[in-house]
């Protein structure tokens, strides 16, 4: 994943990515732990953030398989709210901004 | 205990008084544990005068609470700081109080346990937090085997994590979806 976007930030102009950093939504990532149970972070994924069974699912697997999910993105606040709610559900997530 | 099950609208099990002591001494120690990190919190005078709370702007340094209260960005320690002392006040307030919820309905000496589907969810996240903490003081692993050699100083410990997973995921499976 990480060399995909890492090509992409070389070949764009200093200026525009300036402008670019001012636009770039914050997303909510959600970390893979060896204690939250598959079935518990599903549940808590529709729970928190409405997703159809299948999607949180999907989500799940991801975190699982590929060791982080971006579960949600939007403004610093929303994605700041989501961060916490997690934190709430004890799932570990952190905030970063989309690159 | 032989798992949850619906039964009349609530959420039903029965624990043994040794399940039930087991369980209430950890849900006690996890309390103890959020009650000790508030009290450490430094109390700033001009948040006396607001009555707006702030908490702590570092990281525990417990492994244990660490995990439990984790930083909202991984790089950024100024942002990680300011978001912490705005929300970790609630984020344990909500633990304890989820906590709070399995001693009021889980009797000390065992028996039946009924439970409104909001008590419930209140067992899940509480029940998912002692086995955080339980979690990270054995260092468990995805791979952690069913049991440990007797030799082991984890083994006994490791027994009760498994027997925690099992109630938790049996309680999932007796809610109703989300």
């Amino acid at each position: 994943m990480s060399t995909t976007v890492e090509l992409e930030q070389t070949q764009v102009d200093p200026a525009v990515n300036e402008a670019a950093t001012m636009d770039r939504p914050w997303l909510t990532i959600v970390w893979n732990d060896p204690v939250n149970l598959m079935s518990y972070v599903t549940y808590v994924f529709q729970k928190l953030f409405g997703f159809s069974r299948d999607e949180a699912t999907k989500l799940m697997l991801d975190v699982h398989h590929k060791g982080r999910a971006v579960v949600t993105r939007g403004s610093r606040d929303k994605v700041e709210i989501d961060v916490a709610k997690c934190h709430g559900a004890g799932l570990w997530a952190t905030m970063q901004r989309d690159t | 205990m032989n798992g949850w099950r619906r039964h009349g609208g609530l959420v039903v099990t029965t624990l043994s008084e040794r399940e039930a002591g087991l369980l209430r001494g950890l849900v006690g120690q996890l309390r103890d544990m959020l009650a000790a990190r508030v009290a450490a919190t430094p109390v700033d005078e001009l948040v006396e005068l607001t009555g707006i709370t702030a908490g702590p702007t570092t990281a525990p340094a417990d492994q244990v609470l660490a995990r439990l209260l984790p930083d909202f960005h991984r790089e950024d320690a100024t942002l990680s700081g300011g978001l912490r002392a705005l929300h970790e006040p609630e984020l344990v307030a909500t633990k304890d109080g989820t906590a709070e919820v399995i001693m009021d309905t889980c009797p000390a000496r065992g028996g039946r346990v009924r439970l409104s589907d909001e008590q419930a969810q209140a067992w899940l996240c509480a029940l998912n937090d002692v086995r955080l903490a339980l979690g990270t003081m054995l260092e468990v692993t995805e791979d952690m085997p069913d049991e440990l050699p007797p030799e082991d100083p984890r083994a006994t410990h490791l027994v009760v994590y498994h027997w925690l997973t099992w109630v938790q995921e049996s309680l999932i499976q007796a809610l109703p979806g989300p």
